[in-house]
């Protein structure tokens, strides 16, 4: 029997089901975020990069109005530097779940002199223009990003509903405050606002949820015997956009990829981790963040990310 | 399995929060082994000795130049069974509007105090803050124990202090913990400097807050964020996250506003699957047994324990931006459960001072970071509770409209009472003992949009029903009252004002007075409004909203032939404006019904 006393305005129910479990907890705050949207804005769109943060992030929003299809596009940021795996595990996504797929091609920019090549190959800064160009071209007014708070400091200070200006850019000092669980996602014609449903959620949490939910991956997150050679401190695989330059020698070993980016900087980690459960006990063990260990853009600067935020990047 | 527990924390950089905040970090292996690397370059460039855990948690170069924090940033660590969740609420100027926002969502605060220094105005304001945000614990830090050579007096005596004001406040729960963020002492483990102190270390009280209980269960409130239909399988339901109370299948409900009531078939998780009972904070999508008209903002309670409904409403409000201060008479954006309406700020009943609670009257603005209470207007009524009750239902935003910009942060005190206020020559007789409640029933709209028909019928049906109600039709009291009046605009005003205060008049006599006429200006009607609510009668605005083609087109007395003709001038519609009523009680439009329909409505509002 439940008993229910009121004391002080404090109510105490004996029975009272226990506290919120943290997946469980996340998972409602995400699910709650991609409703608001739907009911706010006009034209919302999912980043999806194919890596595992976008991937979690289209689950949810499958979750989330479910049985009703996602009544929201996918956009996907295309660097011309793609695992080839991820490529072909994002278009089987699109099929399975019947979504509109909007690709910004980087190689485009390249070709036609919009964008040039940098020094150093690296194609991640050069997503900024495309991925505005698209917003600006499909007029998408909310933007769906799998960034969490707990990647890097900056991000930190990230709101759930970051307003970006005409030009994309992020101005941590005019952010709005956010309280209770109500979100502002007013926004001037040619703003739009960024949207992080994962925003209290840490890596852990993100590999607790795809163990529980049984969720895909591009094959490329699990250990495999790949070509590698050593770079600043990683190891990096040849590809279109290069290999091993002079002294740098090729190795065969056992990899994993912490996390999807350009391939031309995104770093594999030594792992023999080929399952979900094995990559638990190896994120949990782990001493560097996954950002330090096998992004090479991340590093430049103690500022890099939030350089890049104010640019208009994610 | 994990459970989420989210914290604020508040204290400045001075009590050494960062240190703090960097001590969890570390202690509990947040902190990776790049991350550490980083910090101790920096502190290694500034020729500091060791690493400086506060440079973990600033985020922003701004912050890391210096030496200050700017905004709220959030932090998280676990142990094996909790996983926290850390707002980190900056201590300066700016620290009423951080604090407030980081508190919002925390179920514990953590407050650091130094031991040096004691007992601030700070520490005692983030305590309210805390209270005023429906925080139910607090844990008190007495930092810097080494300073004071890990004095058992001391600690004592800051504890001593702290819980006596705090005994003014709603706090249920207040832990002190002795603690040197420095050196760990008391963080983690227990200090071998202090073995004076029995109680848990700082992390294994946060492991051990019980506040299961913390969450409403008893009143049960779901607002429908989003009706979700598939046509394929002829599938409908209503999907929202659960803000109070435990709903089941079977479950009675009724629907607010509309009052429709049916019963809950099957509560389906994220992705579908069913489930038995769902309670706050969970996600959720519910079917119904009846088709109904229910849509984004409504909300599902049970029958015998509704949401509050309303449009005038009592809070605190705390003011978020540098940019304007809120004022009595403006308009913004109010941003409650999934709603969204307009609310006009009606007065300001006074400024709380955050440091000695002190209430000063006499004002009619708030500034940044400053709190008080207000009373504000909506434009379609709120469903609501009390803030104290329930986080979710009795909080609100608001958002300027021209900027977009989130500028108040609101917690429901409850529906606005109406009392007398003023000092009014007192009679012999006490308005209970009049026998019949008055009220004003104020009919606004064009020439020839069926005011006066509405009003005759209205009159009629009361009188019929042995009320006492009395008409004062626009065009008859011009031929007395009003007969020194033209129809320019101060004439107009005044026309206003005096019906409505002999409609005021009226109403304190018990009468139901039905005032009947064009009133075209916002302000003139408002005044008519506040001369009621002077007394503490109720006014009830009717706006009939009939389109000017189709008054122009009904036209009985020819008036809007003659005013395009140009014969008269200042005809209101052609050549002098109408203000629409932003906060209307009821709209009547001809899709309502005839006149007698829409007297029944108006009946019906006022409880006849």
């Amino acid at each position: 029997m439940t008993t229910e006393t009121i004391e002080e305005g404090k109510i105490i129910d004996e029975d009272a089901p226990v506290v919120a479990d943290n997946i469980e907890a996340l998972e409602s705050e995400a699910i709650h975020i991609f409703r608001e949207v739907a009911g706010e804005f006009d034209r919302p769109v999912i980043l999806f990069s194919g890596g595992k943060d976008s991937t979690v992030l289209l689950h949810l929003a499958i979750k989330a109005f479910w049985p009703a299809p996602v009544p929201f596009p996918l956009l996907h940021v295309d660097t011309g530097h793609n695992f080839p795996e991820v490529l072909e595990f994002r278009d089987r996504m699109v099929d399975r779940h019947g979504l509109r797929l909007v690709v910004a091609k980087v190689q485009d920019y390249i070709d036609d002199g919009r964008l040039s090549e940098r020094p150093d190959g690296t194609r991640n800064p050069l997503q900024t223009v495309p991925l505005l160009d698209a917003i600006n071209e499909n007029r998408f007014d909310a933007v769906f990003g799998g960034g969490r708070r707990d990647e890097e400091r900056a991000r930190a200070k990230e709101r759930i509903f970051s307003l970006r200006n005409a030009f994309g850019q992020w101005e941590p000092r005019r952010q709005r405050p956010e309280l209770w669980n109500l979100y502002n996602g007013r926004h001037s014609a040619g703003e739009h606002v960024r949207v992080f449903p994962l925003s209290n959620w840490t890596e852990a949490d993100v590999w607790r949820y795809i163990e529980r939910e049984d969720i895909e991956l591009p094959s490329i997150y699990f250990a495999h015997t790949r070509e590698v050679f050593a770079r600043d401190g990683m190891w990096l695989t040849a590809g279109p956009w290069g290999g091993p330059r002079e002294g740098e020698t090729v190795h065969r070993k056992q990899v994993r990829y912490r996390t999807v980016g350009d391939g031309s900087c995104t770093g594999a980690v030594e792992s023999g981790a080929d399952d979900v459960a094995s990559v638990i006990a190896e994120v949990s063990a782990s001493r560097l963040t996954e950002r330090g260990a096998t992004r090479a853009d991340d590093r430049i600067s103690e500022s890099a990310m939030e350089d890049r935020k104010r640019e208009g990047y994610f | 399995m994990t459970e989420l527990l989210r914290l604020a924390t508040a204290g400045s950089v001075d009590d050494g929060k960062s240190t703090l905040i960097g001590r969890l970090l570390y202690d509990t292996k947040t902190i990776l082994t790049d991350q550490l690397a980083a910090v101790e370059r920096t502190s290694k460039e500034r020729g500091e000795q060791g690493p400086d855990l506060a440079l973990l948690t600033d985020g922003l170069r701004a912050e890391r130049e210096q030496g200050i924090t700017i905004d709220v940033a959030y932090r998280y660590f676990a142990t094996p069974n909790r996983k926290f969740i850390i707002a980190d609420t900056p201590g300066h100027v700016q620290h009423t509007r951080n604090m407030v926002t980081g508190a919002s969502t925390a179920q514990v605060a953590v407050i650091l105090v130094d031991a040096r220094a004691g007992v601030l105005e700070q520490s005692r304001r983030h305590a309210f803050l805390a209270s005023l945000l429906g925080i139910r614990h607090l844990v008190v830090c007495v930092n810097k124990m080494d300073l004071v050579d890990f004095s058992q007096a001391r600690f004592a005596e800051i504890r001593d202090t702290f819980r006596g004001f705090a005994a003014k406040l709603d706090v249920q729960d207040i832990a002190f913990v002795p603690i040197s963020a420095l050196h760990g002492d008391n963080v983690v483990s227990p200090s071998p400097s202090m073995p004076w102190f029995e109680g848990t270390p700082l992390l294994g009280h946060l492991e051990q807050v019980h506040v299961a209980s913390d969450r409403n269960l008893i009143d049960v409130r779901f607002p429908v964020q989003r009706v979700i239909r598939w046509q394929a399988t002829g599938f409908r339901g209503y999907a929202g996250t659960v803000a109070g109370g435990v709903l089941k299948p079977g479950d009675e409900v009724v629907v607010q506003p509309s009052g429709a009531s049916s019963r809950i078939t099957e509560i389906l998780a994220p992705g579908g699957t069913p489930v038995s009972e769902a309670f706050p904070p969970a996600a959720v999508t519910v079917r119904l047994a009846d088709e109904l008209d229910i849509s984004r903002g409504d909300m599902l309670c049970r029958p015998g324990n509704r949401a509050s409904v309303g449009q005038d409403i009592d809070a605190m409000v705390c003011w978020l931006t540098e940019d304007a201060e809120l004022r009595a008479g403006a308009s913004y954006e109010i941003r409650h459960t999934t709603a969204t309406t307009r609310a006009r700020i009606d007065r300001v009943d006074y400024r709380l001072d955050v440091n000695s609670l002190h209430r000063e009257q006499d004002v009619d603005s708030l500034r940044l970071n400053e709190i008080g209470r207000i009373r504000l207007r909506t434009a379609s009524p709120l469903l609501f509770d009390g803030y104290r009750r329930n986080r979710d239902t009795g909080s609100f935003i608001l958002v300027d409209e021209s900027t977009n910009n989130t500028v108040g942060a609101g917690l429901i005190g409850g529906a606005a009472e109406t009392g007398p206020e003023v000092v009014w020559q007192r009679t012999a007789v006490e308005r209970a003992e009049r026998g019949a409640r008055g009220a004003t029933v104020w009919l606004t709209g064009l020439s020839a949009s069926g005011k006066s028909a509405i009003a005759v019928e209205l009159e009629r049906r009361l009188v019929a029903q042995g009320r006492m109600a009395y008409l004062l039709d626009g065009d008859n009291v011009r031929h007395g009252l009003n007969a020194d009046l033209g129809f320019a605009a101060a004439d107009r005003d005044e026309n206003v004002r005096r019906v409505g205060e002999v409609a005021a008049l009226f109403a304190d006599a018990g009468v139901i007075a039905i005032a009947s006429l064009i009133s075209p200006y916002a302000q003139a009607r408002e005044q008519a409004r506040q001369a009621h609510l002077r007394a503490g009668l109720r006014f009830v605005e009717v706006f009939v909203d009939t389109p000017l083609e189709v008054c122009e087109a009904r036209d009985p007395k020819g008036m809007y032939r003659r005013a395009r003709a140009g014969e008269i001038s200042g005809f209101t519609g052609i050549d002098d404006p109408y203000e629409p009523p932003e906060f209307p009680d009821l709209v009547l439009r001809p899709a309502d019904g005839d006149p007698s329909a829409m007297a029944e409505a108006i009946a019906a509002l006022i409880g006849g």
